[in-house]
C-alpha cells in the first residue's frame, strides 16, 4: 500500500473520485426536501436539531422556574418535573448536540474540507435525515400519550425507568425506547458516510495530516458513535423485554410500592455499565468535535498557525480511546466493586492530561496572535473558559473519596453544564457566526452577535456557577422542591430565584440570535467568498454558497496544511490549502510589524 | 505520504513520488496517505466499517450474557441435555445445532465462490451459487425457529424454564433472535442481488431502483463479508451457549 495518488487503484470502483456519480434533481421537492446533496441534509439536521433544542430550552426554563419560585406554578407538579428532567437531558445531548456536530457540520463541513463532491453513499446519507426525523417525533409523541413522557431520568435507570411509581412507564418510556432506536439506526447511516468520505474520498494532496482540525473531531466522534451506540442499543432492546416480555435482564426481585414483582434476578448494575460504556463517549462525542471546530476558529481568527498541530491530533484520538475505558467513573456510588473505582479514578485522571494539552494549545495559538475579536473568536474564547472551568470540578469528581459526598448534588449539575452544555453550545454559536457567511453568502450581524455572547457567557456563569456552592451545601438533584429541609439554609432559595432570572435571560437573548439568522438571511451584508480570510478548502469554492457538487469542474488539489496564517516572508497573511507553491506572492521587504507575523 | 514538514509546501510529484517508508514510518504513511487510506472501494469499507460497529452490538450482548450467567443465584440449564435431540429413542446431544452450524459454514463457502465467479463474470454461476447461499441461509432460520419451537413446547419462555434460572431464556431467546434477523436480512439481500445477476444489471452497471448507483461485482464481495461475518458471530454464540 506504499503507492497511491495518481496510479489507478486496482479496486476502485467507476463513479469514485472525480467523476463521483450524483443525481441532480430537477423539481423543488427533489432539490430541497428529498435531497441527496450533504449541504441540504446539514441544513434539515440543523433546523430539526434546533426545534426540538428549544423544546428543550423550553423545559429547562420551566423547570428552572419551579426551582426559583417554588409553589407559584401549578402547572408543574412533581411528576412533569420529572419529565421535564429527562426530556431536557436526553434532548440536549442526544437530539440536539450529537446531531448538531455530527448530522449537521459533519454533513457540511466533511465533503467541503476534505476536498470531495458529496458524502461516498449519498442515497444512505438522505435516509439518515429522515430516519433522525421520525425519531424526534417520535419522542414529541411522547409527551402526548396517556401518562405522558418518561420521568427516569436522562439514564433511564431500571429497575425504576418501568417501575410503577415513576411517570410514563407505559407509553412514554416505549417511545423513548423507540425513538433511541431509530435514532441509532439513523445515525449509523450517516456515521458510516462520514468516516468511509473522511478515510477514503479526500482530495488529491489531502493527507490526514493537512486535514482540519474540525475534520479529525468529527471524525473521531463519529467513530466513537459507532462503537458506543450498540452498548446503548443492547440495554434499551434488554429493558424492552423486561417490560413487554416479564424477562429479568436488570429486573431485580423487589417490592414495588408494597407489590412484589415478578421479576427475579436481573442485574441493574449491568445496565448502569451498558449505558455508561455508551454514556461517556458521548460525552466526548459532543466534546471533540466543538475541540476540532474551536481550534480552527482560534487560528483563523487569531491569524496563526494553531500550536503543535500534531500534538492536537494525537491528543483527539488518545481522548478518544481513552473515554473508553472510563465508564465507571459514573459509577462510584452504585455498589460496584470498589477496586473498579480505583482502577476508573486512575484513567479518569490520565484522560485530563491530552485534555490539558489541548487547552494549553488553544492559549499558546492565542499567544501573540493578530487577534481580530469577531464574534466567533468571542465565544471560540468564551468555550476556553467554560470548558477549563467545568474541566477542573471534572477532576475533583474524578476522585472517587471526593465524588462519594458530591455525587447526586447540584455540584454536578454544575459540572457538567459547564463542561458539555454550555461549553459545546458556545462552539455551536461559534461555528454558527463562522460559517453562516459561507452557507447563506450573507455576514451575520456584529452587534446582535456581541450581545447575544455576551449576555450567553456571563448569564450561563451566573446560572450554573452558584450551583458548586448548592452541592457543597448538599442539595441535591432531580428534586421539585425541598420543603421543610434542615440542611439546607434559607440562602440557597435565594440563590435559587436568582439563577431562575439569569436563565430566564439566557433564553430571552436567544430570541436576538434568532431574529439575527433571519435577518440577515434577507438583509445581512454580502459576504463574498471567503470573509475572514480562511485557508480551509470550503472558503475556496468557486460559488457562495457551493453548488451542488461542491467544487467547480475541477476537484481543489492541496499543496499545505490548513494554518498558514501570517507565514514569513509571504505577501498576504494567508495561504489558501489549494494554492500551489509557485503562486504565493513573496513580500518584497521582510515586513516586521506585518500583521499576522509569527514571533520569532 | 504524510508531508514531514505540515506548513511546508510540497508538490503533488514529490507527494506521490516518495519512497516508501519501512516499519512504523511506512504503517503512518500509508495511514495518512492522500485520497484513501485504504486500497479498496467506497461500498467495502463502509461494510467493514459496519461490521465493526455490529461487533460492538453482539459484544455487548455476549457480555451481557456472561454476567448474568455468572450472577444469578439459580443453577444454569445443562446445555448438553437441553439441547439435545432425540431421535429413535436415542438423546443426541447438540446434533440439530451441529447440523444447523455446518449449514451456515457451507454457505460461506458457497458465498465465497459466487464472489470468485463474480468477479470472472460468469453471471449463469454467480446467480446459482447466490441462490444455493440464500436457501441455505433460509434452512438455518427455518430449523433455528423449529429449534426455538421445541424448547418452547417443553416449557422454556423468555421469562422463566423448567430447568434453573429464568435468566437462559431471556438470553437465549434474545441473542439467537437477533443473530437470526441478521441472517433473515442477508438472505433477503442475496435473493435481491441474485435477481440483479441474472437481469445482468451489475454487468451493464445499470442504476439500482432505490440508490440510482450504478451496480458493479464489488458489491457481491461487500453483501459476502457481511455474510462471513453473520457466520462468524454464530461460531462464537454457538461456543456460548451450547458448549459452555
Ligand atoms: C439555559 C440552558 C440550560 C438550563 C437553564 C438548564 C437547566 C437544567 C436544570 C434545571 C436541570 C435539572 C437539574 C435537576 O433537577 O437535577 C438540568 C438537567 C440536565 N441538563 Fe440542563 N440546562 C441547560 C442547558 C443544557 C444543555 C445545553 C445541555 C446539553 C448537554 C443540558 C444537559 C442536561 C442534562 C444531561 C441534565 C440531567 C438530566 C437528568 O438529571 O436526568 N442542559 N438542566
Ligand atoms: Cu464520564
Amino acid at each position: 500500500m506504499a503507492e497511491h495518488g495518481q496510479h489507478s487503484v486496482p479496486h476502485a470502483q467507476a463513479g469514485e473520485f472525480d467523476n463521483m456519480e450524483l443525481v441532480h434533481p430537477k423539481t423543488f421537492l427533489g432539490k430541497y426536501v428529498w435531497s441527496q446533496d450533504a449541504k441540504v441534509i446539514a441544513i434539515q439536521y440543523g433546523l430539526t436539531a434546533i426545534a426540538i433544542g428549544l423544546v428543550a430550552l423550553v423545559l429547562s426554563v420551566l423547570m428552572r422556574l419551579q426551582l426559583g419560585f417554588p409553589n407559584t406554578f401549578s402547572l408543574i407538579d412533581p411528576s412533569s418535573y420529572l419529565q421535564y428532567v429527562t426530556m431536557h437531558g436526553m434532548i440536549m445531548v442526544v437530539y440536539l448536540l450529537t446531531a448538531l456536530f455530527l448530522g449537521a457540520f459533519g454533513n457540511y463541513l466533511i465533503p467541503l474540507m476534505c476536498g470531495a463532491r458529496d458524502m461516498v453513499f449519498p442515497y444512505l446519507n438522505m435516509l439518515s435525515y429522515w430516519f433522525y426525523l421520525v425519531a424526534v417525533l417520535i419522542l414529541v409523541a411522547s409527551f402526548f400519550v396517556p401518562g405522558g413522557a418518561t420521568g427516569a431520568g436522562w439514564t433511564l435507570y431500571p429497575p425504576q425507568a418501568i417501575s410503577p411509581g415513576t411517570p410514563g412507564i407505559h407509553g412514554g418510556i416505549l417511545l423513548m425506547f423507540a425513538s433511541l432506536a431509530v435514532f441509532i439506526a439513523g445515525f449509523t447511516m450517516g456515521g458510516l458516510n462520514y468516516v468511509v468520505t473522511v478515510l477514503q474520498a479526500r482530495t488529491r494532496g489531502m493527507t490526514l495530516m493537512r486535514l482540519p482540525l474540525t475534520i479529525w473531531g468529527i471524525f473521531m466522534a463519529t467513530v466513537m458513535a459507532l462503537l458506543a451506540f450498540p452498548a446503548l442499543l443492547v440495554a434499551i432492546l434488554m429493558m424492552l423485554c423486561d417490560m413487554l416480555l416479564g424477562t429479568s435482564f436488570f429486573m431485580p426481585e423487589m417490592l414495588n410500592l408494597g407489590e412484589p414483582s415478578t421479576h427475579e434476578g436481573g442485574s441493574p448494575l449491568l445496565y448502569q455499565h451498558l449505558f455508561w460504556f455508551f454514556g461517556h463517549p458521548e460525552v466526548y462525542i459532543v466534546a471533540l468535535p466543538a475541540f476540532g471546530i474551536v481550534s480552527d476558529i482560534l487560528a483563523t481568527h487569531a491569524r496563526k498557525n494553531i500550536f503543535g498541530y500534531r500534538m492536537m491530533v494525537w491528543a483527539i484520538i488518545l481522548i478518544a480511546v481513552l473515554s473508553f475505558v472510563v465508564w465507571a467513573h459514573h459509577m462510584f456510588v452504585s455498589g460496584m466493586n470498589p477496586y473498579f473505582g480505583f482502577l476508573f479514578a486512575t484513567t479518569t485522571l490520565i484522560i485530563a492530561v491530552p485534555t490539558a494539552i489541548k487547552v494549553y494549545n488553544w492559549v499558546l495559538t492565542l499567544w501573540r496572535g493578530n487577534i481580530r475579536m469577531t464574534v466567533p473568536m468571542l465565544f471560540a474564547i468564551g468555550f476556553i473558559f467554560t470548558f477549563v472551568n467545568g474541566g477542573l470540578s471534572g477532576l475533583f469528581l474524578g476522585n472517587v473519596t471526593v465524588d462519594v459526598p458530591l455525587a447526586d448534588t447540584y455540584f454536578v449539575v454544575g459540572h457538567f453544564h459547564m463542561v458539555m452544555a454550555v461549553a459545546p453550545v458556545l462552539v455551536v454559536f461559534g461555528a454558527i457566526y463562522h460559517w453562516y457567511p459561507k452557507i447563506t453568502g450573507r455576514m451575520l450581524d456584529d452587534t446582535l452577535g456581541k450581545i447575544h455572547f455576551w449576555v450567553t457567557f456571563l448569564g450561563t456563569y451566573a446560572i450554573f456557577y452558584p450551583m458548586h456552592f448548592m452541592g457543597f451545601a448538599g442539595v441535591p438533584r432531580r428534586y421539585y422542591g425541598y420543603g421543610e429541609t434542615t440542611f439546607i439554609p434559607d440562602s440557597i432559595q435565594t440563590l435559587n430565584a436568582f439563577m431562575s432570572v439569569a436563565a430566564i435571560i439566557v433564553a430571552l437573548v436567544q430570541l436576538v440570535f434568532f431574529y439575527n439568522l433571519v435577518r440577515s438571511y434577507f438583509r445581512g451584508r454580502e459576504a463574498g467568498p471567503n470573509p475572514w480570510q480562511a485557508t480551509t478548502l470550503e472558503w475556496q469554492t468557486e460559488h457562495t454558497p457551493p453548488r451542488h457538487g461542491n467544487f467547480g469542474t475541477e476537484l481543489p488539489v492541496v499543496y499545505r496544511w490548513a494554518y498558514d496564517y501570517g507565514v514569513p516572508g509571504t505577501k498576504h497573511d494567508f495561504i489558501p490549502q489549494n494554492m500551489a507553491p509557485d503562486e504565493v506572492e513573496r513580500a518584497d521587504r521582510v515586513d516586521q510589524d506585518a500583521p499576522g507575523r509569527l514571533p520569532s | 505520504m504524510a508531508n514531514p514538514h505540515p506548513g511546508r509546501p510540497m508538490s503533488p510529484v514529490e507527494m506521490t513520488r516518495s519512497a516508501p517508508q519501512e516499519g512504523m514510518a511506512g504503517l503512518v504513511s500509508d495511514w495518512s496517505a492522500e485520497r484513501r487510506v485504504f486500497d479498496i472501494s467506497w461500498g467495502k469499507a463502509m461494510m467493514w466499517l459496519f461490521i465493526l460497529s455490529d461487533v460492538f452490538i453482539f459484544a455487548c450482548f455476549l457480555v451481557g450474557y456472561m454476567v448474568l450467567r455468572m450472577s444469578t443465584v439459580d443453577p444454569w440449564p445443562d446445555a448438553s441435555e437441553v439441547f439435545a435431540l432425540t431421535i429413535a429413542g436415542q438423546s443426541i446431544p447438540l446434533l440439530l445445532i451441529a447440523i444447523m452450524t455446518f449449514i451456515l459454514i457451507s454457505s460461506s463457502g458457497t458465498m465465497a465462490l459466487a464472489v470468485k465467479y463474480g468477479y470472472a463474470n460468469n453471471r449463469r454461476l454467480t446467480a446459482v451459487l447466490l441462490l444455493v447461499t440464500a436457501a441455505l441461509g433460509a434452512t438455518f432460520v427455518g430449523m433455528q425457529a423449529f429449534e426455538w419451537a421445541m424448547l418452547i413446547g417443553e416449557g422454556v419462555r423468555p421469562w422463566e424454564n423448567p430447568w434453573g434460572a429464568a435468566q437462559f431464556g431471556a438470553v437465549f431467546f434474545l441473542i439467537t433472535g437477533f443473530h437470526g434477523t441478521h441472517v433473515t436480512i442477508g438472505v433477503i439481500f442475496i435473493v435481491i442481488m441474485a435477481v440483479k445477476v441474472m437481469r445482468g444489471s451489475l454487468e451493464k452497471s445499470r442504476p439500482g431502483f432505490l440508490t440510482g448507483r450504478k451496480g458493479n461485482y464489488g458489491m457481491i464481495e461487500s453483501l459476502g463479508l457481511y455474510w462471513h461475518f453473520v457466520d462468524l458471530v454464530w461460531v462464537f454464540i454457538f461456543a456460548f451457549f451450547y458448549l459452555w
